[in-house]
């Protein structure tokens, strides 16, 4: 799309207010998505940094580096910190709350004053964490399992439970935002039919963080309650059973794994379109798909639990409907791949993320059919496969898609490119990286070597070296894209308001989007990617 | 805060924010919240409700005793004065939609008083319960129900389960109380400055669904908690 010359002077949500009032107190969607933005990346930095020490004490088989208590500490806080306070929040803070009113025609969220209540909801709940990190963390792992967390740890577990409580909410109100806004702000013309898939997506998204989250914070107080109260809901020598616990905390965390995977499907469909310029294969597919692995995902909770004294017959039961989520994830993969079909690709970096997105997700959903096998699982049960799992659906799947959505609307919320050199470079370095620290740790887990220990048998030193070794280039290829982002800021060519040559309403906007969105109010009139009525923009320089 | 564009200068209230097409839309989309927000509150208590069906289930004995150790009467009393701080909810939105400023204060503080009146009555309950060291923890002691019902086994550790789920349904439930105490509080205050009007009361609306859940999960409670089993011994 031909623009004319931005001047530096036009008027937008960046440069309409300065000074931090106005951000601290900001009601803007784009604004408060920032705000977030930076947040997690603070977050991810520092489980990053746990996961590091994890694996450098994992270089070698004798616990040299880390005592057994501080491991312990380590894997838990990395878990804990990755999951509730940047996966959980990462696209649907991040690019959702951008997003999601650009691309109905909205001025903004519904409720712009409880989205800013929940930024200020997850910073709370962080600066808790923070506070128990710093005073000595917590060890149960992620999963607060009883009777440890309320018996036996001597750790900070009340505090990490409050402050996922808290962070838990924030969740909420985002999801709640979401799908009222979903539902009463489209502008005219956009009806349902016409949404684009990544609204869908964060509409499914959405319907886990608000019927599943209730769940984990009624769990994790009575936890709390337990330890300093003293009640007896989860404690055996009073009667109480465990794998209640485990039921009530699978229910929202198994859930909590499509609130990750849902929003990078929901990138993945909006990129692959754009950059194989066509309409999506079987749009009707996808968008009930999302809605189909929300309700799945809310029927299979159990499939953690297969070894944990769960009768055999509901272990069947969970273990064909965790078989039936893979129906929708893979009409998902499909489509992706008939889109793309005959298409004109451009390799530009959100595309290569998204081919990583594909690849990495295949594989993390194919190993997740082991795992759903009830003879399978107990062999590879609380091993390296399940962590090899997990990381390929959350880090080569969630993180992925929220890398290649970062690069792909960095122009819309920054205003500017970054270099498209180094985008690639980088995206390649993360899925080498990736691949070379969590591959071996299938066959590792296979061979079973056992998840959650400091120390191991010498013969798996080759296979924890070479994941050692890919975790520092993973590592590289994260810090890459901060560092270029950050300079894209000031010396990043002036991005036009739709440099792909991109369906969707955002891109009709300009470049970063003005305060309230939209100069005149949309009407569509127009399906979704409607790339056949769409040029290729002449002036990304990417070999065809 | 932002300050408006001057697109979005049009004639309208004051209580419509900036990003809303009409009054309607803001409406519309203040109810759909509310109505989703307590669904995340009907999975909130739901956990423990879980919890309850399943450990009734298996102590059935120990849920009875308990049951019968709780003070019925005042149990009774508080439904009643919760079915009552309903009923002046519900005429206050009436009262809001008709623009009866005065009626709708009066209506609102009746609503915090028996909403008061609920907190206090249960606080007695539980300082009755402290009183006959019945709550779980070091100093739990049910001598005086296996003494007092010699027909039913009661196994002390179990008992502590029921109270267990007693002290945290009820007391999460007067959290609720107490936060629906502040909120009609505010709603107080904007009604005596009478910023509610025919056109404008959705806070009210609202402020008033939050106060029918809560007083809802009551309903569930009473025969749950107290009403296990209150036929006579033999």
């Amino acid at each position: 799309m031909a623009t004319a010359a931005i001047s530096a002077e036009r008027e937008n949500y960046l440069n309409q207010e300065y000074g931090i009032r106005s951000w601290l107190l900001t009601t803007d969607h784009k604004r408060i998505a920032l705000l977030y933005l930076a947040s997690i990346t603070f977050f991810f930095f520092i489980g990053g940094f746990f996961a590091l020490l994890i694996r450098l004490e994992l270089l070698t088989p004798a616990g040299d580096l880390v005592q057994a208590d501080t491991y312990n500490k380590l894997f838990s806080m990395h878990g804990q910190v990755m999951i509730f306070f940047f996966l959980i929040p990462s696209i649907p803070a991040v690019l959702g709350n951008f997003l999601v009113p650009l691309m109905i025609g909205a001025k903004d969220l519904a409720f712009p004053r409880i989205n800013l209540l929940s930024w200020y909801l997850y910073i709370i709940a962080g600066t808790i964490y923070l506070h128990c990190i710093v005073t000595g963390g917590v060890d149960t792992g992620w999963t607060f399992y009883t009777p440890f967390s309320t018996a036996f740890s001597n750790t900070k577990v009340i505090e990490a439970g409050v402050s996922i409580f808290i962070v838990g909410f924030s969740s909420i109100l985002t999801g709640l935002n979401f799908v009222v806004t979903i539902h009463r702000m489209r502008a005219p013309g956009m009806t349902w039919s016409r949404l684009p898939l990544f609204i869908w997506a964060h509409y499914a998204t959405s319907i886990i963080q608000l019927l599943g989250t209730p769940v984990l914070a009624i769990t994790l107080l009575l936890v709390v309650f337990e330890r300093a109260f003293n009640l007896g809901i989860f404690d055996p020598t009073r009667g109480g059973d465990p794998l209640l616990f485990q039921h009530l905390f699978w229910f929202y965390s198994h859930p909590a794994v499509y609130i990750m995977i849902l929003p990078a499907m929901a990138v993945e469909s909006e990129v692959v379109a754009c950059f194989a310029r066509k309409r999506i294969f079987g749009y009707n597919f996808v968008a009930m798909s999302s809605i189909a692995i929300a309700v799945f995902g809310f029927l299979v909770w159990a499939h953690h639990m297969f070894v944990a004294g769960i009768s055999l017959y509901s272990a069947l039961v969970f273990s064909i409907l965790s078989y039936l989520v893979a129906v929708p994830s893979a009409i998902k993969v499909f489509n992706w791949t008939a889109t793309m079909y005959k298409g004109s690709i451009s390799f530009t970096t959100p595309m290569l993320y998204a081919f990583g997105f594909i690849g990495l997700f295949t594989m993390g959903g194919l190993t997740g059919l082991f795992l759903a096998a009830l003879g399978i699982d107990v062999h590879v049960h609380d091993t390296y496969f399940v962590i090899a799992h997990f990381h390929y659906i959350m880090v080569g799947g969630a993180v992925m898609g929220y890398l290649g959505g970062l690069h792909f609307w960095w122009p819309k919320i920054s205003g500017r490119m970054y270099p498209e050199g180094w985008g690639r470079l980088a995206a390649l370095l993360v899925f080498a990286g990736f691949n070379l620290t969590f591959f071996p740790q299938f066959i590792l887990g296979y061979m079973g070597m056992p998840r959650r220990y400091w120390q191991y048998p010498p013969e798996f030193q080759v296979l924890n070296v070479l994941s050692t070794a890919g975790s520092t280039i993973l590592a590289i290829g994260y810090v890459l894209p901060m560092v270029y982002f950050l300079w894209s800021m000031r010396y990043g060519k002036i991005a036009s308001d739709n440099p792909w040559g991109a369906a969707g309403l955002e891109w009709k906007t300009s470049s970063p989007p003005p305060t309230f969105n939209f100069d005149e109010e949309p009407e569509v009139t127009w399906e979704a990617y409607n790339y056949e009525q769409i040029s290729a923009p002449a002036e990304v320089n990417v070999e065809r | 805060m932002l300050s408006d564009s001057p697109v979005a200068v049009e004639q309208h209230g004051p209580e419509l924010l900036h990003h809303f097409a009409d009054a309607e839309q803001q409406r519309d989309a203040a109810s759909l919240g509310m109505w989703l927000f307590l669904a995340t509150e009907v999975m909130f208590f739901g956990g423990m409700f879980c919890a309850y069906l399943i450990y009734r289930y298996w102590y059935y004995n120990e849920f009875a005793a308990g049951s019968r150790s709780l003070d019925i009467w005042l149990g009774t009393i508080n439904t009643a004065v919760l079915i009552c701080s309903s009923l002046t909810v519900a005429l206050g939105v009436r009262a809001a939609q008709m623009g009866k400023r005065k009626l709708l204060v009066i209506l609102l503080l009746l609503t915090i008083v028996f909403g008061f009146a609920f907190l206090g009555i249960k606080g007695v309950e539980w300082y009755d319960k402290y009183k006959e060291h019945h709550i779980p923890g070091n100093s739990f002691n049910v001598d005086d129900l296996v003494k007092e019902y010699p027909q039913i086994h009661i196994d002390p550790r179990h008992e502590q389960i029921y109270f267990s789920l007693y002290f945290a349904m009820t007391g999460l439930h007067a959290l609720h109380m107490i936060i629906g105490v502040g909120i009609f509080a505010f709603l107080t205050f904007h009604a005596w400055k009478g910023r509610y009007t025919p056109k404008y009361y959705t806070p009210v609306e609202m402020g008033g669904l939050y106060w029918h859940f809560v007083d809802i999960v009551w309903i569930y409670l009473f025969p749950l908690l107290y009403l296990i089993d209150r036929k006579p011994l033999r």
